[in-house]
C-alpha cells in the first residue's frame, strides 16, 4: 500500500531533503501472460488500465509503452479541457469526461492541477455567429453549461483581445463554457500510472509492439521487443500510430496521421486567465502556471509521422495571434514541437471492438483527445471488460463508417482539418 | 516543410501544394453493385503507412495540376515524383 500524498508527507520528506520519496510506480519485466494488455502508455492507455483494475476487477493486466509513459501526445498537447460539442453522442462522451475531471485529483490522490478557468470560442463572421449560437443551444439542451457572449462581453471577459471592428477578422461574439479549463498533462499520466500500479497493473516502458499474433479470428498475444506476451484481450491506444498497429493485425482503419504543432513563449506575469480559441483564424492561446503562453497551431494536410510539421502553419497561427492580441507583439517563442494525431473522416473518435475477437481500438481522437482522457479510459475499460460498448460510446463504434451513421464534429473540433 | 519537385514547374516549397491523400485508389466501376462494406473501404479506409507511401498532390498555388509523389512518411523524404497515368516506380 502506497503512502498517501498529503501535507504531512510533504513536511516529513522535506526533513530528508526529498530523497526518500517512494517510487510512484514499479518498473517490472513483462510476465508470460496477462488477462488483458493495453498498448500505449499515454493518458488514455493508463486511464484504461486504472478503470479496468478499479471498476472491472481485472488485476492481471499490463500497459506496454514504446518509450516512456506520457511521452507521446499526452506530453505534447495544449491541455485544454471542455465538453461543448454539438451532437448528443459527443456531448455525452465529453461531458462524462469533464465530470470525472472535476473529482480526479481527489480520486487519484494526485494533483492534476485541473483549473476550471473557462474556455471561450470566438466568432469572426456571420456563419460563425449562427453556428456558435446553435451550439450553445444544443449544449444547454444536453445539460452542458454554455453562454453566448456579444463583442462587449468578450472584451470584458478577456480584456487583452483586440475587439476593434476594423481588424481583418473582427470579433463578433463568442461562447463561453465556464466549467472548461486546463489540467497538467504530465500529472494526468503520472497520477493514473501511480494509481494503476498500486492496484497491481504492470506498467512496462521501453517495450515496443512488433506484431500481433492471431489465431483465425481471435488474438493470442503480442510480439514485443521484450518477448512474446500471451493475452486474449488487447486494447490499442496508440494515437497517431493506431494504423501501424492495425496493419500488424491485418486491419485497415479510417484514419490519417498528421503532424499537429504547438508552441510556448517565454514566461511572463499573468496576462490571460482563461483559454481563448478561434476556429476561423485558427489561433488558440492560454497561459500555463509557469507563465508561458501556450499556443496551438493547426495540422499539416499531408500524412506524416515525422513529429515536426511545417513552418508556414506556425506562421499563420502567429499572424492570427498578433492580430487578436497586439500586446503579444514582442513576445519571444521558446519552444515548438509536433505530435502525430490520428484523424477520422468525421472528426470523432473510435472506441470500439473490431472484427477480430479480443482486439479493441481507442483511436481517432485527432486534435482533441486530451480533454477526454478520463472518460475515454473509463468507457474503453468497460468495452474491453464486457466485450460490449457502454451506452456512451456505442455511437463511436468502427462500423459507423459502413452504416454511414457518422458523428460529424468538424465544427466543434476547434482545429480545422 | 520540404521541397516538392513539381513535374511541370520544378522545385517549389511544399506550402504551394495541397496533399490529396493515398494514390491509386480506383473508383469502383459498378458503384450500384457495391456492398456497404465495399463502399466504406473505398471511401474511408486508408493504409496510412508509416514508411514509403504513394500519394497524390496538387500544385494548387502554381500550375494547378495533379501528380503522384512517393514519400517516406517517417521522415518526409521524397523518393520519386511521376505524372498522373504513369506507371508507379518500383520502390
Amino acid at each position: 500500500m502506497k503512502n498517501n500524498y498529503s501535507l504531512f508527507s510533504l513536511l516529513k520528506n522535506a526533513f530528508s531533503y526529498h530523497e526518500n520519496w517512494e517510487k510512484a510506480w514499479k518498473d517490472p519485466e513483462p510476465k508470460k501472460e496477462y488477462d488483458a494488455v493495453i498498448v500505449g502508455g499515454g493518458g488514455h492507455g493508463l486511464a484504461t488500465s486504472y478503470y479496468l483494475a478499479k471498476k472491472h476487477n481485472m488485476k492481471n493486466i499490463a500497459v506496454v509503452e514504446k518509450g516512456w509513459i506520457g511521452g507521446g501526445n499526452t506530453g505534447r498537447n495544449t491541455t485544454i479541457i471542455r465538453s461543448n460539442y454539438l451532437w448528443d453522442a459527443s456531448a455525452g462522451l465529453y461531458d462524462h469526461a469533464l465530470k470525472i475531471w472535476e473529482g480526479l485529483s481527489q480520486e487519484l490522490n494526485y494533483n492534476v492541477m485541473f483549473s476550471q478557468r473557462g474556455v471561450m470560442n470566438l466568432a469572426h463572421n456571420l456563419q460563425d455567429v449562427r453556428d456558435l449560437k446553435r451550439r450553445t443551444h444544443a449544449n444547454r439542451l444536453n445539460g452542458i453549461d454554455a453562454v453566448y457572449l456579444n463583442t462587449e462581453q468578450v472584451k470584458k471577459f478577456c480584456p487583452i483581445i483586440n475587439t476593434s471592428p476594423d481588424i481583418r477578422y473582427p470579433v463578433l461574439g463568442g461562447t463561453l463554457q465556464r466549467r472548461a479549463g486546463t489540467a497538467r498533462h504530465d500529472a494526468v499520466a503520472w497520477g493514473y500510472a501511480r494509481a494503476a500500479d498500486e492496484m497491481g497493473v504492470d506498467i512496462i516502458q521501453n517495450c515496443e509492439v512488433k506484431g500481433i499474433k492471431r489465431n483465425g479470428d481471435s488474438v493470442e498475444g503480442i510480439e514485443t521487443t521484450k518477448g512474446f506476451i500471451k493475452t486474449k484481450k488487447i486494447g490499442v491506444v496508440t494515437a497517431g500510430h493506431s494504423s501501424v498497429i492495425a496493419n500488424m493485425a491485418g486491419l485497415k482503419l479510417p484514419l490519417e496521421s498528421k503532424p499537429l504543432q504547438a508552441l510556448v513563449s517565454e514566461p511572463v506575469k499573468p496576462i490571460i486567465d482563461t483559454v481563448v480559441m478561434s476556429n476561423a483564424v485558427h489561433a488558440y492561446v492560454s497561459q500555463s502556471d509557469k507563465g508561458e503562453l501556450v499556443i496551438g497551431a493547426g495540422t499539416d494536410d499531408y500524412v506524416s509521422y515525422s513529429q515536426k510539421g511545417s513552418h508556414d502553419i506556425i506562421e499563420g497561427t502567429l499572424n492570427a495571434i498578433l492580430e487578436l492580441y497586439p500586446i503579444f507583439s514582442r513576445m519571444k517563442m521558446l519552444r515548438q514541437w509536433g505530435g502525430i494525431v490520428d484523424i477520422c473522416p468525421d472528426a470523432s473518435p473510435i472506441i470500439s471492438k473490431t472484427s477480430i475477437k479480443g482486439l479493441y481500438f481507442n483511436c481517432g481522437w485527432g486534435t482533441g483527445g486530451f480533454k477526454a482522457t478520463p472518460g475515454s479510459g473509463d468507457l474503453f475499460a468497460h468495452t474491453i471488460a464486457n466485450d460490449e460498448p457502454h451506452k456512451l460510446n456505442a455511437a463511436f463504434n468502427i462500423n459507423r463508417f459502413v452504416s454511414g451513421d457518422l458523428v460529424d464534429e468538424h465544427g466543434a473540433a476547434a482545429v480545422a482539418h | 516543410m520540404f521541397i516538392i519537385n513539381c513535374p511541370y514547374c520544378g522545385e517549389r516549397e511544399q506550402s504551394e501544394f495541397k496533399a490529396g491523400g493515398e494514390a491509386h485508389i480506383v473508383r469502383p466501376k459498378q458503384p450500384t453493385e457495391l456492398s456497404d462494406d465495399q463502399w466504406a473501404e473505398y471511401l474511408f479506409m486508408r493504409k496510412n503507412i508509416k514508411g514509403v507511401q504513394f500519394e497524390r498532390w496538387v500544385h494548387v498555388h502554381g500550375c494547378r495540376k495533379w501528380f503522384n509523389v512517393v514519400r517516406d512518411t517517417s521522415n518526409d523524404m521524397i523518393k520519386a515524383v511521376y505524372k498522373m497515368g504513369e506507371k508507379p516506380p518500383s520502390i
